[in-house]
């Protein structure tokens, strides 16, 4: 959906969703990267098991909600990637007793 | 132009909803109050606990009338209130609070009522299985369950509305006054008049009662409340626990609400609360420690109901001590979501027939005041 | 990294680092006061200025000179005193102006004397059939990831809604090499004539001349449908097409890509659960707070500059950032507000900023079938709330959006009406023949952004807390 610019001379990071590697830069937000990557990142809401991405990007639509290094209902795009980071897409209702 | 009515009941929440439709039932033309919309206070906003557990003595006949009703609230209303009846428990944390449930439970026996059951741990968690093990028993409510408080007193309103009860929302009832044996209120440009005046008018029906020359002591408390985001099902009946304020509930969407009675700082003239963050983090630690799977749980949302609470912590139910055609309906101090439906109809009784079946004699306003009717 | 507040207590605290928040701050630290400036994102810049200190895109020309005005306004808050804190998160501000504060998973609570909240804008919900689906994003998302990491639309791309930073963004997204198969434009034609009285402040506004040339630069490269009447996004759990009708005729083309806009509206969530009193803007149809010309709010102490004082754009928003800033200084410290530019100044420079907005607002003023939807369209995207439940809801008789939250919860999900709230206040308002102001909007408390339980229960505990627990 999205390609980088081949200005970006950003070094890169590698992070990991559900256990694959994935190529994101160093300032890339968690949902700019999956965006940006081949990787199925829609996530399932608790609601209707609905497929969502990332909306709009700047923190106020919750659409970009993952786990990140077990932490759930993060916001994607706030949260900038870091080295080994570990992303799992969520499904449905998938917080608490996992 | 004054428009006569067979009664006026100033307040929107659930008891002066239910009273009003409860009227109406026995044939009566009510007028409903409401200075800003049915259930925008403590009863829109509370924890909706249906409880008849942990009662004080006085209000347990007017609970279990209560009960009746919400057992069979969608014949009543037309809407099921999304009641539940998983029960309610009350945890014990140590021995000496399970010493304390084991004489409740006997001397409510002893008194004859039956609801409250002592349970040992192997009960207790397998009711709530993800109680921390420390925690050696308690008392269940086997009937008890919840309800969607805004939904409910929403739903009394309607049903009111459409048994032909006239409803006022938006508009404070003002100038109320008593004349050649009827009451007469304003309601902005209209006026209504009655021989009989219902006073429940929660946080603000104090002032009322004091203006009538029934000054009680009553406080605008505002307890707190907050809820999680929708989180897998893992808890069935109604949580409370003996010896920390905490309450708690999981909904069937998933969220899970977290009260208990940590207070906020209400602005009543405002209709507004500040909220106290550093006493919601106690409840906050007080899941943490009991349920040690809540702890990654987001917080979504927080909020405070503005009520009465009394200094006996005993509603203010029945005849005015002072005034024929007067009655009091308020000062439940915290837990008068469960009581609205039975209080309702017994309100309705008192006015209708002059007297009720149910046991409310420890609850009137003649505490305070010795009657000089 | 990210550290947390090193005081308890501040002269002044500033939320938001956008054009408003960064010259607000800069302002208050250079008159002396103790500054503190929380913000939500990685770097300094809010929206309009994004990763102004960090963006990969490095031709200047590609994001334009009005982008890299930004730096200048980064380069004089770093040169001032204040207390800069990025990755922050206020999920709590109350009227007696105490902060909660989220910094790297802990909160932290903080007391300010005088508060400026730069909370800015948020895109306009465009709430059309299928605008839930994978593909579907805001404009705004798309210039977000262009400038922050420099990557563009790859896919079958259209755009579609109204409004400059439509066309900002198409001509940028050209610059750097992504693809866009198709504009479509939906600015009521009616508009062109409603907005022509105001057109004389336009022409002289700095807007006119940039943004003819940019229409220009885009129109040149990609196919544009003006006049849309119906539009509508499918696919099955992810966007395949798109479906519109313009002129009476229909067309529905492929589609990876859907990016709406149709402008911006003030972001109001952390405003409003401080008891901040706002009103319905007719004109700009969202709800604005009630403020004076120094940007002070109905509570005491609380300032409102930049978009979330009324969209008035970036320049109009450093100006109001300085006019708070030089308010608090004057209430607080008057004899330091002599270092500051005149009241009177900055008054004239605002005037001249704001000039040529009724245009523009009037222009790009959104069609109610964009606005106001019917039947299955969600309307609360966090609940999965339709147009037609809304007005189920209401014909049984719920009366405004609090009361709504009863039936269906709409609002009541993590995103807290931030989507679908405008939404639901004008169809509401539509389906019992009121207006917006008389329907009203949802109640909004903290926590304004979801905060873990554990994080909670961490917080320092209080006095009387401290003191229960000694006493056993």
């Amino acid at each position: 959906m999205f390609k980088r610019s081949e200005q970006d001379k950003r070094p890169p990071v590698q992070i990991f969703v559900d256990g694959v590697a994935v190529a994101a830069r160093e300032g890339d937000t968690v949902s700019a990267a999956l965006l940006a990557s081949s990787c199925d990142a829609r996530r399932s809401t608790a609601v209707s098991g609905a497929p969502r991405l990332p909306y709009c990007m700047m923190g106020v639509c919750f659409d970009c909600l993952v786990t990140i290094d077990g932490v759930g209902n993060r916001q994607g795009c706030l949260v900038p990637v870091a080295e080994g980071m570990q992303v799992e897409i969520q499904k449905g209702k998938r917080e608490i007793g996992r | 132009m004054t428009q006569n009515v067979d009664a006026i009941v100033v307040g929107g929440g659930i008891h002066g909803c239910s009273t009003t439709l409860h009227l109406c039932l026995a044939g009566l033309k009510p007028v409903l109050i409401e200075k800003d919309y049915a259930g925008r206070h403590a009863s829109g906003v509370n924890a909706g606990g249906v409880r008849q557990l942990a009662r004080h003595i006085p209000e347990i006949p007017l609970s279990i009338r209560s009960m009746g009703i919400w057992e069979k609230i969608s014949d009543l209303l037309d809407d099921d209130c999304s009641f539940e009846s998983y029960g309610q428990v009350l945890v014990a944390e140590n021995e000496e609070e399970l010493a304390v449930c084991r004489a409740r439970v006997a001397e409510l026996n002893a008194l004859g009522f039956t609801h409250e059951e002592l349970i040992d741990g192997a009960e207790l968690r397998r009711l709530v299985p993800a109680v921390a093990e420390t925690c050696p028993g308690g008392v269940v409510s086997r009937r008890d369950g919840a309800a969607n408080p805004a939904q409910t007193t929403t739903a009394f309103r309607r049903k009111a509305q459409q048994l032909g009860a006239t409803v006022r929302e938006g508009v404070a009832a003002t100038n109320i006054r008593y004349s050649d044996g009827l009451w007469y209120v304003d309601v902005g440009s209209e006026s209504f008049a009655a021989p009989v005046l219902v006073n429940a008018a929660g946080a603000w029906a104090g002032k009322i009662a004091a203006a009538l020359g029934e000054p009680v002591p009553v406080e605008t408390v505002a307890p707190m409340l907050m809820i999680t985001s929708r989180v897998p099902h893992f808890i069935d009946p109604v949580v409370i626990l003996r010896g920390r304020k905490l309450s708690f509930k999981q909904f069937s969407n998933g969220t899970v609400l977290i009260g208990g009675g940590h207070l906020a700082t209400p602005y009543q003239d405002r209709n507004e609360t500040v909220l106290d963050w550093k006493s919601l983090a106690i409840s906050a630690r007080t899941v943490f420690e009991l349920f040690p799977v809540m702890r990654s749980a987001t917080i979504v949302r927080a909020w405070a109901g503005i009520e009465a609470k009394m200094k006996d912590d005993i509603p203010v139910f029945g005849p005015s001590s002072r005034h024929k055609g007067l009655y009091h309906q308020f000062g439940f101090s915290l837990h008068g979501f469960q009581l609205g439906p039975g209080a309702g109809a017994v309100m309705a009784e008192l006015i209708v027939n002059g007297g009720t079946q149910t046991r409310i004699s420890d609850l009137g306003i003649d505490r305070f005041h010795p009657t000089t009717l | 990294m990210t550290v947390a507040p090193k005081r308890e207590d501040y002269d002044v605290v500033v939320i938001g680092a956008g054009p408003a928040g960064l010259a607000a701050a800069a302002t208050s630290a250079e008159a002396g006061l103790s500054t503190l400036l929380l913000d939500e994102n990685v770097g300094p810049g809010g929206q309009v200025f994004r990763a102004i200190s960090s963006t990969p895109v490095t031709d200047r020309n590609q994001l334009g000179a009005d982008y890299w005005v930004g730096a200048d306004l980064v380069r004089s808050l770093r040169a001032s005193s204040a207390e800069v804190i990025h990755r922050a998160t206020v999920w709590s501000l109350d009227r007696n102006l105490d902060i909660a504060v989220s910094v790297g998973g802990a909160s932290a609570f903080v007391k300010a004397k005088r508060m400026i909240l730069a909370t800015g804008a948020l895109e306009r919900p465009f709430p059309i059939p299928g605008w839930t689906l994978p593909g579907v994003m805001t404009a705004g998302a798309a210039q977000t990831m262009l400038k922050s990491s420099a990557l563009v639309p790859d896919g079958r791309t259209v755009i579609a809604g109204q409004g400059p930073l439509l066309w900002l963004l198409a001509a940028q997204i050209l610059r750097l090499g992504g693809r866009i198969d198709r504009i479509l434009d939906t600015t009521e034609r009616g508009n062109y004539f409603a907005a022509l009285p105001h057109a004389l402040a336009f022409v002289t506004s700095p807007y006119f001349a940039k943004g003819l040339s940019m229409m220009r630069e885009v129109k040149a490269k990609v196919q544009v449908v003006s006049g849309i009447t119906e539009l509508s996004a499918s696919g099955d759990g992810q966007l395949a097409s798109v479906s519109y009708v313009a002129g009476g005729k229909r067309e529905t083309i492929p589609a990876d890509l859907l990016l709406l806009h149709q402008g911006v509206v003030p972001n109001v969530n952390l405003a409003m659960s401080a008891g901040i009193e706002h009103r319905w803007d007719d004109l700009q149809l969202c709800w604005s707070p009630v403020l004076d010309a120094s940007g002070n709010s109905s509570v005491a102490g609380i300032a409102i500059a930049g978009d979330g004082a009324g969209i008035g754009g970036a320049n109009a928003a450093v100006v109001r950032g300085r006019i708070a800033a030089r308010a608090a200084v004057e209430a607080l410290v008057p004899a330091a507000a002599a270092k500051l530019a005149p009241m009177a100044t900055l008054r004239s420079e605002l005037a001249k900023a704001e000039r040529g907005r009724v245009f523009l607002d009037t222009l790009f003023r959104p069609s109610p079938q964009f606005r106001i939807p019917t039947g299955d369209t969600i309307v609360c995207r966090c609940e999965e709330v339709t147009a037609k439940d809304v007005l189920d809801s209401v014909a049984i008789g719920a009366t405004g959006p609090n009361q709504l939250k009863a039936y269906r919860r709409t609002g009541m999900g993590p995103c807290q009406g931030r989507l679908c709230g405008l939404t639901v206040t004008e169809l509401m308002a539509q389906a019992r023949n009121k207006t917006p102001q008389e329907i009203g909007y949802y109640r909004l408390r903290a926590p304004v952004k979801p905060i873990t339980l554990a994080e909670l229960a961490a917080v320092p505990k209080s006095g009387a807390d401290v003191k229960a627990v000694v006493r056993g």
